[in-house]
């Protein structure tokens, strides 16, 4: 029987949730990375025993790990518990090392972006917020970090480089940290071309490559953002989240600081889908399995009050593609729940039923093997949840 | 042979439990001490220094015989005390939040 496999980043660890494909019943492996903060984990689509994992901690800064059992067993890549050094005395890898790219072979380095007080500043890199491994390669994987930048390891993790033609492409001065930091946590890969690549930042939107990553361009059109001069400009929008139906490419959702948004035609032009919404706030939105016009989203009250609306916990399901939507209530809680439900922190499976899944910042991981129409928590009391995603395993 | 306490966190990223020690060839500093570190135990490569400015993480500090030494030059000698093995030089992470 198949089963699934969720993968869930904490404020203090990683935990690796396990069920068959049921999903009633869950087998719990955790803290992995204990007391470290776990921004993401993912798994590769081409071979599911290995994972990558962000641990990251304002101590010590960034670690990569990668598990090539599931989950069960983990190393840096390229340092393997027990071997040190070359002979030369030098690490076999360096796979916590991200660099910005300042070379003037590789384009234009750019040394500032906006800051909150609108002053210039120094781009520094502080953590990965997202990992996205390869549709075809397990050995290549996407870093989407803070400060904003993409890297990419073609080595199993061992060695990152920046994909500087996004960071160099020119609106970089006008980007700007949101209240999470200046991240680029969405990274898409469209399955169809594997020239194309999407990616969002916070606050600056999305941006699309048609060549594998050398070059971007900013797709924010459509978007409107009143927390910026022009409303309506070219880059400056704080994209929360942007999501894709592998069979429908072209066809983007995204949930914006305010506005649910979606696109036909890869982001050219986008347009608002909030629809009957209770607040069009919020971070995470996905798109149902096998149903590329099913949308869930978690409305939040407001970017000043982190937390569900009337203190009801509802994903807000869309059959429609947008514009009308229904609460999924069944067995989430309903009365004073003020948790919050980040960007990273939904994902689907594909089985039949489609599953659902999220986790919140008070630690609960709540799923529906039934595409929505009734949750269960798998875990309660986990530490904050940071992501979720969720492997369908053979 | 020099004693090093890690802080809790990377003990664990370097699978040692306890104190580690290594030896150093030459004039023992935080520079040098944080040199031999990294190259027995690689993983910790950018978790005490910065990778590119090798300038200490902010919020690490490094003490020895009751001694805060984080604002001496990385090339000061260490205390006798650290050279000889008689008390070890802590790594330790800052109190800040949890």
């Amino acid at each position: 029987m198949s089963g699934v496999r969720l993968l869930v980043g904490t404020r203090k660890g990683a935990f690796v949730l396990t069920s068959d494909g049921k999903r009633e019943k869950w087998d719990v492996s955790g803290p992995h990375f204990a007391g470290w903060e776990v921004y993401h984990v993912k798994g590769s689509p081409t071979d599911p025993n290995r994972l990558y994992a962000s641990q990251t901690s304002g101590w010590f800064g960034q670690i990569i790990q990668r598990s090539d059992d599931g989950g069960k067993t983990w190393t840096q890549p390229g340092t393997p518990p027990g071997e040190r050094t070359t002979p030369e005395g030098t690490p076999k890898a360096e796979s916590n090392k991200f660099v910005y790219d300042t070379s003037a072979e590789t384009g234009k380095p750019l040394t500032t972006h906006q800051f909150y007080d609108g002053t210039q500043h120094p781009w520094e890199f502080k953590r990965v917020w997202h990992l996205e491994p390869s549709l075809s390669d397990p050995d290549t994987v996407y870093a989407g970090v803070e400060d904003a930048a993409l890297f990419r390891s073609t080595d199993g993790g061992k060695n990152w480089k920046e994909l500087s033609g996004l960071r160099g492409h020119g609106t970089g001065p006008k980007w700007q940290p949101g209240a999470g930091g200046m991240c680029l946590h969405s990274v898409v890969l469209d399955p169809s071309n594997p020239q194309r690549i999407f990616v969002a930042i916070s606050a600056a939107g999305a941006f699309r490559s048609d060549d594998a990553g050398e070059t971007w361009k900013p797709i924010n059109r459509g978007l409107k953002s009143q927390y910026i001069p022009n409303p309506e400009a070219e880059v400056g929008h704080c994209v929360h989240r942007i999501a894709m139906h592998p069979s429908k490419p072209g066809l983007l959702f995204m949930q914006k600081h305010w506005d649910v948004m979606r696109s036909d035609n890869a982001g050219d032009s986008w347009h608002e889908v909030s629809g009957n919404l209770p607040s069009d706030f919020g971070f995470p939105i996905d798109v149902h399995a096998h149903e590329p016009e099913t949308v869930y989203v978690v409305p939040i009250k407001s970017d000043s009050e982190h937390f569900p609306p009337d203190g009801k916990l509802r994903v807000y399901r869309s059959r429609t593609g947008g514009n009308e939507w229904e609460a999924l209530t069944k067995g989430l809680p309903q009365r004073d729940c003020y948790v919050n439900v980040l960007r990273d922190a939904m994902a689907v499976d594909s089985l039949d039923k489609c599953g659902v899944y999220f986790g919140t910042t008070g630690g609960q991981v709540y799923g529906s093997a039934d595409a929505g129409d009734t949750w269960a928590p798998i875990v309660r009391d986990l530490p904050a949840v940071l992501s979720v995603e969720v492997q369908t395993l053979p | 042979m020099i004693r090093v306490v890690l802080p809790p966190h990377l003990r664990g990223l370097a699978h040692v439990t306890g104190e580690v020690q290594v030896d150093i060839a030459g004039p023992v500093t935080q520079r040098s001490v944080v040199d031999a570190i990294e190259a027995s135990y690689p993983m910790l490569r950018g978790t005490i220094r910065d990778h590119i400015t090798q300038q200490r993480r902010p919020f690490l500090r490094f003490f020895a015989c009751e001694e805060d030494l984080s604002h001496e030059s990385i090339d000061t000698p260490l205390p006798d005390a650290v050279v000889s093995g008689k008390e070890p030089l802590l790594i330790v992470g800052a109190i800040a939040g949890g």
